[in-house]
C-alpha cells in the first residue's frame, strides 16, 4: 500500500483546512461581528410588556367612579428597523416626516434593541389599519394600554390622575420603566400599589416580516399580567356630585366626613376639573391649560388651602377653657358690643353672657375674656407655659399636623409653639393682648378645610376623632391601614355636651347664625366663622354635623370671598347634610340660589395657600 | 513476562490519550455549566447530567483499562462476530426500541438506555479492517466493491429506518479510510462535484446552470483536442436545438419553466454526442458528454425530490442551511440560537457557569449536540479554538500512529478511528456555527450521553491497544 502513502496528507490537509474554516467563522461570530452579542439580549425575540388593567374605584355604596379604556401606543424597535414607505406610514397614522425622524432619533438614543414608544394612543381605527400593514413596517409593533375613564366627571382632585413616570420616580422605583403609568396625585398616588397590578412579559418571537410567530417556548417564559386590585372609596359619589354642582361659579371648599369613622364622605374643591380632560395623549396639553387658570382649578383648596378658621374657633377656645377650668358652665362675661375693648364684638345681644349662648351668638368679648383666662392660669408661672398647655390641647384636635392617612398633599395648617412669638416679640416681649387674635380665630393661625371638617367630627363624636381618610376596601377586604387611628383629645366629654349644646342653638336658638336654615326634621349643630381676608372680601366658613343626638355627617364649607359665614357657607351646609341624610331637599328656592350665584367675580384674592 | 507488560505500558501513545482527557474533562465541566443548577451544585448529584456524566466517564476508563488488559489479536478475531451481533441488534431495534425524540433507537431498561447504533461504528470500523487486511485483496474489484458497500450501508440502513439519520450519515465517513486505502480519488471529487452542484441548484436558477455547464464541457472539449471545427459544431448544436425549443414553448404558448426546456433540448443532444463518443472512442467526448448528462439528471431530480417529494419543513431546513432564508422559529431556530450564544461569549466568555445563553433552555439539546455553545459562550473565542485545536492534534496524532502501523488491520483501524471522529468533529461543530446542516450527532468525548462516551473510548483504546502491539504483529 506504500503508493497511496501521499493520501494521508491529502486527509491531514482536508483536516486542517475545514479546522481554519472553524476558527475563521468562529473568529467572526465572536470577535468581528457584534450583531450576535445584540441578539444575545433581545435573542430574536420580542418582549412585549403586557400592561396590567389598574385597579377599578367605587364609591361608598358601590357606584363605579374610575374604570380603563383600552387605548393602542406604537412602540419601535431601532435594530429591528428597515427602510419602509414613509409616505403610507405617514398617511395611516397622520403624523408628519419631522415627528418620525425626531422619535426614530430618540428611540435610537434611548436604546438599540429596547422598544420605546413612538406613538401613544393610537385610536382604534388606525391600529386596525396599522395592524394589516404591519409587515410593511419592521421594528414597529403596537402594545395595548389602558387609559383611565370617568363616568360621573366628578373628584377630579380626590382621585387624583395618572400620568408617565418621571426619571426621579424610576430612579426609586426600578419596577418603572420609561413610558409606565404612575399615580400622580390623589387616591391614584396614594394607592398606586395596590391600584397598579404587576406588568407581564409575553416573550415573541419575530420573524424578519416582522410578523409575530407565536410565543417563545410556547409561552414557557411568559409571565403573566395582575390586574390591579379593585378600590371601594369612602365617598359618597352623589353627595360629592352635589357638592361640586352647590360650589359651582364659587371659590371654596366643602369636606363631609363620617365622624364614628373617620370616613371622608366628600372632598370638594372649587373650581373643580373635568378628571376626562387628564388621560393620556390630551393630558399636557390640558394640563397646561389649568396650570394656566388664574382660579387654579388644579389645586386642592380642602386639603392644601390653609386659612384663619376664625369664628369656628372659638369652639376650641371655649372647650380648651373648660378643661383648664379658667371658665365653667356658668361663667359669664360681659360684652360692649361693637364698643368692647380691645376686640370689638360686631353682635347685638344680652350682656352678661354665659357660656352657651356665647357659642350661640359667637362673642368675641367672651372669647377673649376665655383665652386671657387661659393665659394666665395661675397655675403657669410664665406665658410661655400657659401658651404650650393651650397649644396642647389644640394640637390634641388635629391642628398643626397632617394626618398621614391616605391623603397626598395635604398640608398640615399651622399653630405657632411660643417659641415664634419668643423670636418675634422676645421671650419677655408677648403677653395674651399681644396674641388676642387667637381668641376668635384670626392672627398666625392656619387651618385647613379638611381639618375644620375634622374638628366638626371630633365635636360631634364628644371629644375624639378618627384619622380621615379616602378608602374603605380593597378588594373587597377593609383597607384600614396603621395610619387610620383613634385620637382622644385632652377635653373631657362633659365639656363637650355643653359646646354642642351652644352649637345646636346656632341652628335651633333664637338669635342663632344659623337659625334661618334650620330644618324641623333633622335637629342640626354648627357653627358659623369668617376668615379676614386681607386681598378682598372675607371668606365664609361654617362646620356642623347631624343629627345632634347620633351624628351621621361632620361638614366644613369654605366659600371664599363670600363675605359673612351665616349667607353661603350655612346653606350650603345645611343643603349636603340634609341630601345626605334624607336623599331629598326641602327648601329648593335655596338649593335654586346657592346653584346660580355666581361669587367668582366678588374677589379675586385668594386664601393664604402654601403650594 | 512482567516486563513484556511493563514494556506494552510504555508502548502506550500517552500524548493521545492526554488529548482524550483533556476533552473528556472539559466536557464534563461543560455539561456540568449548561445544565447547572443552583439547587444541585453538586458535580455528583446523581439526579442531574453531570452526575450521570461523571458515572459514564468513570465506566468509560475501566473499558479502556479492560480493552488494554485484552490480548490485541482478540480484537481481530471478534470482528465478524461483533459485526453480526451489532447487525441482530439493530433489526431488534427497529422492532422493539424505544423513541426518544422521533428516533427509534434506544434500548431501555428502567433509566438506564443504551444505543445500539453508537456501538455500530466499532463492529463496521474492525469489520472494515478486517476484510480489507485480507491478503491480496483488490480493492477495485467488483466483489470486494459490493462487500465493503455492504459492509457499511447495512447497518447505515438499518439506522435510518430508526429515524436517525444523523448516525446513519456518519457512516459515509468511512470513504476517507477506503480512499486511505487505495480506493480511487475521484469518489472524494465526486463527491464534492456534487455537493457544490446541489448547493447551486438552490442559488441559482439551475436553467443558469445547465447552460454554464453545457458551455464549460464544450470549452473543456476544445482544451482537449484543439479542433475548432468539432467543438463549433457542439456548441451550434446546443444552442440551436435550445433556441428551437425555446421558440416551440413560445409559439404552442406551452409555458414549461426554462430549466426544463434546457433539459430537453440539452439532453438528447448529449446522448447523441455520447454515443458518436463512444462509436468513434473518443474518451474525452465520452466523459464530457457523461457529465453534461449527470448533471442535468441530477439537477432534475433535486428539483422534482425539493418539489414535489420534500414536505415544506424539509424545503425550509434546506433554505435556511443554504442561508437563503431567515427563519428564526423554525428551521433554522436552533442554529441562529445557537450562533447567537457563541458568538455572544465575545473573546475570551463570559467566565464558567456565567452563560445566560446557554442556560434557560435558549438553546436546545444544548448538553448533547449543542455543547459546542457553552464552550462558546462561557469560554470564548479561546476556548473554541483550544477545543478544535485539541481536536486537530488528536487526528493528527492518530494518523501519525495509524501510518507506523506494520499490520493492515492496525492501521486499517486507525483510519477508521480517525474518519469517524472526523465526521463527527467537523460536523457538530460546523452545525453549530451554521456551515453544515443540524444532523444530530454529538461531539466526542465531550456531549453528555454514556453510549457515544462509550462508543468513542472503546474505538479509540482499541487502536491504542493495537498501536502499543505494534512491534508484535507482522501480518
Ligand atoms: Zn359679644
Amino acid at each position: 500500500m506504500k503508493k497511496f502513502d501521499n493520501r494521508k496528507y491529502v486527509i491531514g490537509a482536508i483536516i486542517i483546512a475545514i479546522a481554519l474554516a472553524m476558527i475563521i467563522r468562529l473568529f467572526i461570530i465572536q470577535v468581528v461581528d457584534n450583531k450576535y452579542k445584540l441578539s444575545a439580549e433581545n435573542n430574536s425575540q420580542r418582549h412585549v410588556v403586557e400592561y396590567p388593567a389598574r385597579g377599578m374605584i367605587y364609591d361608598r355604596k358601590g357606584e363605579l367612579m374610575v374604570y380603563n379604556q383600552a387605548a393602542y401606543d406604537l412602540l419601535l424597535v431601532p435594530r429591528e428597523l428597515k427602510s419602509f414607505d414613509t409616505l403610507a406610514f405617514m398617511r395611516i397614522l397622520g403624523i408628519d416626516r419631522e415627528y418620525i425622524r425626531e422619535n426614530i432619533a430618540k428611540a435610537k438614543q434611548y436604546s438599540w434593541h429596547k422598544p420605546s414608544i413612538f406613538l401613544k394612543e393610537i385610536s382604534v381605527e388606525t391600529y386596525a389599519v396599522f395592524q394589516e400593514q404591519l409587515y410593511k413596517f419592521p421594528g414597529f409593533f403596537v402594545q395595548t394600554r389602558t387609559l383611565r375613564k370617568y363616568p360621573v366627571p366628578v373628584a377630579a382632585h380626590v382621585l387624583g390622575y395618572v400620568g408617565e413616570v418621571d426619571d426621579r420616580w424610576m430612579e426609586q422605583n426600578p419596577y418603572y420603566k420609561p413610558g409606565d403609568y404612575v399615580g400622580i396625585s390623589g387616591i391614584e398616588r396614594a394607592y398606586e400599589d395596590v391600584l397598579r397590578g404587576q406588568k407581564g412579559v409575553s416573550i415573541f418571537l419575530v420573524d424578519v416580516h416582522n410578523a409575530i410567530q407565536g410565543h417563545f417556548m410556547d409561552g414557557k417564559y411568559d409571565t403573566l399580567a395582575v390586574r390591579g386590585e379593585n378600590i371601594v372609596s369612602t365617598l359618597d359619589l352623589k353627595l360629592q356630585a352635589y357638592g361640586e354642582l352647590l360650589m359651582q361659579n364659587k371659590i371654596g371648599s366643602v369636606v363631609a366626613i363620617e365622624p364614628k369613622t373617620g370616613e371622608i364622605l366628600c372632598l370638594i374643591s372649587s373650581p373643580s376639573y373635568d378628571p376626562n380632560l387628564l388621560i393620556g395623549r390630551i393630558r399636557s396639553v390640558n394640563y397646561q391649560a389649568l396650570s394656566r387658570d388664574t382660579l387654579t382649578p388644579l389645586f386642592n383648596r380642602a386639603i392644601m388651602a390653609q386659612y384663619p378658621p376664625g369664628s369656628t374657633f372659638k369652639l376650641v377656645n371655649g372647650l380648651i377653657g373648660l378643661e383648664e377650668g379658667v371658665i365653667d358652665e356658668y361663667t359669664a362675661f360681659s360684652c360692649n358690643g361693637p364698643a368692647s375693648v380691645p376686640i370689638k364684638c360686631s353682635h347685638n345681644h344680652r350682656s352678661p353672657i354665659s357660656f352657651i349662648h356665647a357659642v350661640e351668638e359667637s362673642c368675641n368679648s367672651y372669647y377673649w375674656k376665655s383665652y386671657q383666662a387661659i393665659l394666665n392660669n395661675p397655675r403657669y408661672s410664665r406665658i410661655q407655659d400657659s401658651y404650650t398647655a393651650w397649644r396642647n390641647h389644640a394640637m390634641s384636635f388635629g391642628f398643626g399636623k397632617k394626618f398621614n392617612t391616605d391623603i397626598p398633599n395635604e398640608l398640615s395648617g399651622f399653630i405657632p409653639d411660643y417659641k415664634y412669638y419668643d423670636k418675634y416679640y422676645g421671650p419677655k416681649g408677648w403677653r395674651p393682648m399681644t396674641i388676642r387674635s387667637l381668641s376668635i380665630g384670626q392672627g398666625e393661625i392656619q387651618i385647613t378645610p379638611l381639618q375644620m371638617c375634622n374638628l366638626a367630627a371630633t365635636i360631634a363624636n364628644r371629644g375624639y376623632y378618627i384619622s380621615p381618610h379616602l378608602v374603605k376596601e380593597i378588594n373587597g377586604k377593609p383597607a384600614y391601614s396603621d395610619s387610620v387611628t383613634y385620637h382622644k383629645t385632652s377635653v373631657s366629654r362633659e365639656n363637650f355636651d355643653l359646646v354642642v349644646e351652644g352649637m345646636s342653638l346656632v341652628y335651633q336658638g333664637d338669635h342663632g347664625t344659623a337659625r334661618w336654615y334650620k330644618l324641623p326634621s333633622i335637629p342640626m349643630a354648627g357653627k358659623t366663622g369668617t376668615a379676614e381676608n386681607p386681598h378682598g372680601e372675607d371668606h365664609s366658613i361654617f362646620i356642623a354635623f347631624a343629627p345632634v343626638d347620633d351624628p351621621k355627617i361632620a361638614i366644613s364649607v369654605v366659600v371664599e370671598n363670600a363675605g359673612f359665614g351665616s349667607t353661603w357657607a350655612v346653606p350650603i351646609a345645611t343643603l349636603m347634610m340634609e341630601q345626605y341624610l334624607t336623599d331629598s331637599i326641602s327648601k329648593p328656592e335655596v338649593e335654586k340660589r346657592m346653584i346660580e350665584t355666581n361669587l367668582v367675580a366678588r374677589g379675586r384674592g385668594t386664601s393664604d395657600k402654601k403650594d | 513476562m512482567i516486563q513484556r507488560k511493563f514494556k506494552i505500558w510504555l508502548e502506550i501513545d500517552w500524548l493521545t490519550i492526554a488529548a482524550y482527557l483533556a476533552l473528556v474533562i472539559f466536557g464534563l465541566l461543560n455539561i456540568y455549566s449548561a445544565v447547572y443548577q443552583p439547587e444541585h451544585p453538586s458535580l455528583f448529584d446523581m439526579e442531574m447530567r453531570y452526575g450521570k456524566q461523571v458515572i459514564w466517564v468513570v465506566l468509560a476508563f475501566v473499558f479502556a483499562l479492560v480493552i488494554f488488559l485484552i490480548d490485541a489479536r482478540f480484537y481481530q478475531f471478534i470482528a465478524y462476530p461483533f459485526y453480526l451481533i451489532m447487525i441482530f441488534l439493530l433489526i431488534a431495534v427497529v422492532l422493539f426500541g424505544t423513541e426518544v425524540n422521533g428516533a427509534r433507537s434506544w434500548f431501555q431498561a428502567g433509566a438506564f438506555r443504551i444505543q445500539p447504533a453508537e456501538f455500530g461504528k466499532v463492529a463496521v470500523v474492525l469489520t472494515l479492517a478486517k476484510f480489507l487486511s485480507t491478503f491480496n485483496i483488490q480493492i477495485h474489484s467488483m466483489r470486494t466493491l459490493t462487500i465493503l458497500v455492504g459492509i457499511v450501508f447495512l447497518p447505515a440502513l438499518l439506522i435510518f429506518f430508526q429515524n436517525d439519520t444523523g448516525s446513519a450519515l456518519v457512516y459515509f465517513a468511512l470513504i476517507f479510510t477506503l480512499y486511505r486505502e487505495g480506493l480511487t480519488g475521484y469518489v472524494l471529487w465526486i463527491g464534492l462535484a456534487i455537493a457544490v452542484l446541489f448547493v447551486f441548484s438552490f442559488i441559482v436558477n439551475p436553467f443558469y446552470i445547465a447552460l454554464i455547464i453545457t458551455a464549460i464541457t464544450v470549452f473543456l472539449y476544445y482544451q482537449d483536442r484543439k479542433s475548432v471545427l468539432e467543438s463549433t459544431i457542439a456548441l451550434l448544436t446546443f444552442t440551436f436545438t435550445n433556441i428551437l425549443v425555446y421558440i416551440i414553448n413560445e409559439y404552442f404558448d406551452l409555458g414549461y419553466q426554462p430549466f426544463f426546456l434546457v433539459a430537453m433540448s440539452t439532453l438528447p443532444v448529449a446522448i447523441i454526442f455520447l454515443a458518436y463518443a463512444i462509436w468513434k472512442r473518443i474518451k474525452s467526448a465520452m466523459y464530457l458528454s457523461l457529465i453534461i448528462i449527470s448533471s442535468i439528471i441530477f439537477l432534475s431530480s433535486v428539483d422534482f425530490v425539493f418539489n414535489e417529494v420534500m414536505e415544506k419543513h424539509q424545503q425550509t431546513r434546506i433554505l435556511v442551511l443554504l442561508g437563503l432564508k431567515e427563519d428564526p422559529k423554525g428551521a433554522g431556530y436552533n442554529v441562529n440560537q445557537s450562533k447567537i450564544a457563541i458568538g455572544s461569549g465575545g473573546f475570551s466568555g463570559k467566565g464558567f457557569l456565567e452563560g445566560t445563553q446557554t442556560k434557560y433552555d435558549f438553546v436546545p439539546e444544548q448538553s448533547t449536540d449543542f455543547i459546542f455553545c457553552t464552550v462558546g459562550e462561557e469560554w470564548g473565542f479561546l476556548g473554541t479554538t483550544s477545543v478544535i485545536l485539541i481536536f486537530v492534534f488528536l487526528l493528527l496524532r492518530l494518523i501519525v500512529l495509524a501510518e507506523r502501523q506494520r499490520s493492515n488491520f492496525n492501521r486499517i483501524v486507525g483510519w477508521g478511528v480517525i474518519s469517524i471522529l472526523f465526521f463527527h468533529f467537523s460536523i457538530n461543530i460546523l452545525m453549530t456555527i451554521g456551515l453544515a446542516p443540524v444532523i444530530g450527532i454529538p461531539l466526542p468525548f465531550f456531549s453528555y450521553g454514556g453510549s457515544s462516551l462509550w462508543a468513542f473510548t472503546i474505538l479509540l483504546f482499541i487502536f491504542l491497544k493495537l498501536d502499543s502491539t505494534r512491534k508484535e504483529f507482522l501480518q
